[in-house]
């Protein structure tokens, strides 16, 4: 998309930057201004405005749609630093009108009820950037393929359970690094296995690296989750029901954010992971049907 | 020669790159001891107020503002150059910065993701592609402040003695040209 003063907006390359600038950072779940206002005083390198949780959502029920606008707005004028919000798998008009609000990165997410279930928003036809959830390398290509500018494990979100993210980050990194050393006829192999584009699998196999950033999502509670998923490889972390759900939720909050940021010093680790009191309860894998689990939605 | 790269969030891992492609060693700057061990330092883009605070609470605002009062090389972009100028606009009321340039910078001040842009930028070095995510401006310079690149008629990219910033994002270009004019003409005419 070109302005007629030579400038271009939308680009991939602008798109992919704001994932890069998110690096090293935690981007917090808040569903009002005062909640954002926490986070930011926390050091959250982004929000992610949304009406209810993860978790309040898997105890509500029913269908959960795109935030209110106004609530968007209110989160925009509260905060300076990028505001994300959450759409259903393959809702273009929710990202359309998440577009126009001006959000910052959308989030297709299979934490809301999807509006397809067969295809993901082309990403490509939006000026801003999308980040997708995935559980393995074949699905995070897809969603590259389709546009997407960041890739984040989808977990299980809502549970505090960081069992599944651990799951998905190790299953798409430790493909990553098996298709670096695979020689050209096995990539024809990758490519057809995982389902994913030729191209893509080349691309990682040249590179050494996946072609966008790579978060962690679904399920971070404590300093040391956070820490652990940034040493399995994950490039920073998202914080969905985490914070808000615990006893000091501004206090979990700044610790989670220096365990992102130390996150091989285990002496900061275990400085920050002092006295936080009580972390979201948490729910066993076994306890959630397969029927509920959010990891299974779009793929 | 090791340049350090401050790790406390942000673009980092792609300024190291953009360092060690010219063959010069890197580190990833996260403690008061890191910092001991690098000559130059470089401030990547990410959110400058996350910055302000693990400045902060990792205990390396006070060593790295005396490190540039001595002299250190240091090189910012984006959120870097927040951290570096002299007066913030629209930042944080409790965000700091080392005040090593002397300008003036808005944070945002080109808008939302959505108006962030790639566009040409002309410097004595050359032409450059810009990368602008979210970018502050550069709203007023110091005398003593040398201009180095423009975007129009806008300055974008700035020094003053051992101080270089820049407002777009040479590191996501896999240009390494301004991190080589970094290392050549301002960490080794460096006096020690």
């Amino acid at each position: 998309m070109n302005s007629s003063n030579g400038s271009s907006v939308g680009t991939q390359r602008v798109k992919r930057g704001l994932a890069e600038m998110l690096k090293g950072g935690v981007i917090m779940d808040v569903v009002t201004a005062k909640e954002a206002k926490i986070a930011e005083d926390a050091g959250a390198c982004a929000v992610m405005a949304l009406e209810r949780v993860p978790a309040d959502i898997r105890r509500d029920g029913g269908v959960a749609r795109m935030s209110d606008p106004s609530m968007i707005e209110e989160i925009q004028a509260a905060v300076s630093i990028p505001v994300m919000a959450k759409v259903r798998i393959g809702h273009f008009v929710e990202a359309q009108i998440l577009e126009a609000l001006g959000v910052d990165f959308i989030d297709e997410s299979e934490v809301l009820t999807p509006a397809d279930e067969t295809h993901h928003i082309d990403k490509f036809g939006f000026t801003v950037p999308f980040v997708c959830g995935a559980t393995n390398l074949g699905e995070a290509l897809r969603r590259v393929s389709e546009g997407a500018c960041m890739i984040r494990s989808k977990g299980e979100a809502g549970t505090g359970n960081v069992v599944e993210a651990v799951r998905h980050l190790r299953s798409i990194l430790g493909d990553i690094r098996k298709i670096t050393q695979a020689d050209n006829a096995e990539l024809f192999q990758w490519a057809k296995s995982l389902q994913a584009p030729l191209p893509l699998v080349q691309e990682i196999a040249e590179t050494g690296k996946f072609p966008v950033p790579i978060f962690c999502a679904g399920g971070i509670a404590t300093p040391a989750d956070a820490a652990l998923a940034m040493q399995l490889g994950a490039e920073a972390v998202f914080v969905g029901s985490g914070i808000f759900k615990s006893d000091k939720p501004e206090l979990r909050a700044k610790a989670i954010v220096e365990a992102t940021t130390h996150f091989r010093d285990a002496h900061v680790l275990a400085r920050v992971s002092r006295n936080l009191g009580a972390p979201m309860t948490g729910i066993g894998m076994d306890e959630i049907h397969e029927s509920q689990r959010y990891a299974s939605r779009g793929n | 020669m090791t340049v350090g790269v401050l790790a406390l969030q942000g673009a980092f891992a792609a300024h190291a790159e953009c360092i060690q492609s010219l063959g010069v060693a890197t580190v990833e700057v996260r403690t008061p001891e890191h910092l001991a061990a690098v000559d130059s330092l470089l401030m990547p883009g990410g959110e400058s107020s996350t910055m302000s605070q693990l400045l902060l609470s990792s205990q390396l605002f006070a060593p790295i503002a005396s490190r540039i009062a001595e002299g250190m090389p240091v090189f910012g972009t984006c959120a870097g150059m927040i951290l570096l100028a002299s007066e913030i606009l629209d930042g944080r009321s409790d965000q700091v910065s080392f005040s090593a340039i002397d300008i003036s910078v808005r944070r945002n001040a080109f808008g939302r993701q959505v108006d962030s842009f790639e566009s040409s930028i002309h410097t004595p070095i050359g032409d450059f592609h810009g990368v602008f995510i979210r970018a502050p401006r550069i709203e007023r310079i110091g005398n003593g402040v040398e201009v180095l690149g423009t975007l129009g008629d806008e300055p974008v990219l700035v020094r003053q003695g051992n101080v270089l910033a820049a407002s777009f994002h040479p590191e996501l270009t896999g240009d390494a040209r301004l991190h080589e004019y970094f290392v050549q003409n301002m960490t080794q005419t460096r006096k020690v």
